[in-house]
């Protein structure tokens, strides 16, 4: 691909990108003139999308097959555990990725 | 004097109270640290792949500078070694970025009153930033749109630097971190966790979760954000409904 070409395809993912980030303030700019459907939306969707992204970070497993999402299964344990014993983000997320980092290394290499 | 008009007039003293910069500084550092490991690591890996087909490390700075949204930018390299198409990278870009939508629909009240900072905040909502900021409770005397924007900022930096060391120092870095990205997913499983306690209902995040999954396994991994966003609102609108009858009786 030329430069110019590669120039234009960058462009082109990086407005569509801002576009789609932009468009839900744009429709949505006052806060009297915002539909009480959307209102309600931006209520229940924070917990929704957050639900949809850990599904999101788990697509790629492979259940049925070698290693049978069993390091990811026994990392995301480790960080609801750890999360629910001492409520520390970063100590949840290190450890998490600790426990995940050793089993694909050393476990089910 | 209407009350109305008195607490117009008391808002903007109220926001007028700032904390030293230093002070906000510290703490939007303190929480874009969850993000640091994870958006130089996946940085790294994404200079790595753009320079390992022949692009210097001036796009993959380029790139995480204007696009700044991981999953895309490693779909746009394929993008630039297959013919020249801008339709497709444009269709391309709305399928994978089509979430980001959620996202904007999610800040809408958090980014109000965000004045100046405002864009800046809206072109950098990932989803990690997203995360971060989706449970954060300002602190009092903060700026909300200060703190949020430092925020933004230090996880932009991270991404800039992960993603140009990677591309400059490519294969030369022979660390081997496997599985370090898995930081991500851990911040997301956390977040979810501190929203579901927080929240008196569950079942959006339910919905989110079992709407996402069930399209995962229908649609495949390359097809399934879409179908899952549309199967959440419909969800979403019906308990609306169910619960705006129950409220009538």
């Amino acid at each position: 691909m030329k430069n110019t070409e590669a120039l234009c395809v960058v462009a082109i993912v990086a407005l569509v990108t801002a576009l789609l980030r932009f468009l839900p303030f744009i429709l949505f700019r006052s806060e009297e003139k915002t539909p009480k459907t959307i209102k309600y939306l931006g209520k229940v969707l924070p917990f929704a999308a957050t639900g949809m992204l850990v599904v999101y970070c788990f697509k790629s497993v492979t259940p049925l097959a070698y290693p049978y999402a069993l390091p990811e299964l026994i990392a995301a344990a480790a960080v609801v555990v750890l999360h629910l014993i001492k409520r520390n983000t970063l100590f949840s997320i290190a450890g998490g990725t600790l426990v995940y980092m050793l089993l694909v290394n050393l476990v089910f290499v | 004097m209407k009350p109305e008009t008195l607490e117009k007039n008391l808002e903007p003293k109220t926001t007028e109270i700032k904390k030293p910069l230093k002070d906000s500084l510290k703490t939007a550092f303190k929480l874009s640290l969850p993000v640091m490991a994870g958006y130089i690591f996946i940085g790294c890996a994404f200079g790595i792949f753009l320079t390992s087909k022949g692009y210097s490390p001036l796009w993959a700075f380029l790139m995480s500078l204007t696009v700044y949204a991981g999953a895309m930018q490693f779909v746009t390299v394929e993008l630039l070694v297959s013919p020249f198409s801008a339709l497709n990278a444009a269709v391309m870009t709305l399928t994978v970025n089509a979430r980001h939508l959620f996202y904007g629909i999610s800040m809408l009240k958090k980014y109000r009153g965000t004045g100046k900072f405002k864009p800046y905040l809206i072109f950098s909502l990932t989803d990690e930033t997203y995360a971060i900021l989706s449970t954060e409770k300002v602190p009092e005397g903060e700026n909300k749109g200060r703190l949020y924007f430092l925020v933004s900022v230090f996880n932009h930096l991270y991404w800039l630097i992960g993603s140009t060391l990677g591309a400059v120092f490519g294969s030369t870095l022979s660390i081997d971190l496997k599985g370090l990205d898995f930081s991500m997913t851990a911040l997301f499983i956390v977040v979810f966790i501190e929203q579901w306690k927080s929240a008196e209902k569950h079942l959006p995040a339910l919905t989110g979760v079992c709407a996402s999954l069930l399209c995962l396994l229908i649609f495949g991994s390359k097809n399934f954000i879409i179908p899952s966003m549309v199967l959440i609102i419909i969800i979403l609108l019906a308990a609306k409904n169910l619960n705006e009858g129950g409220e009538k009786k």
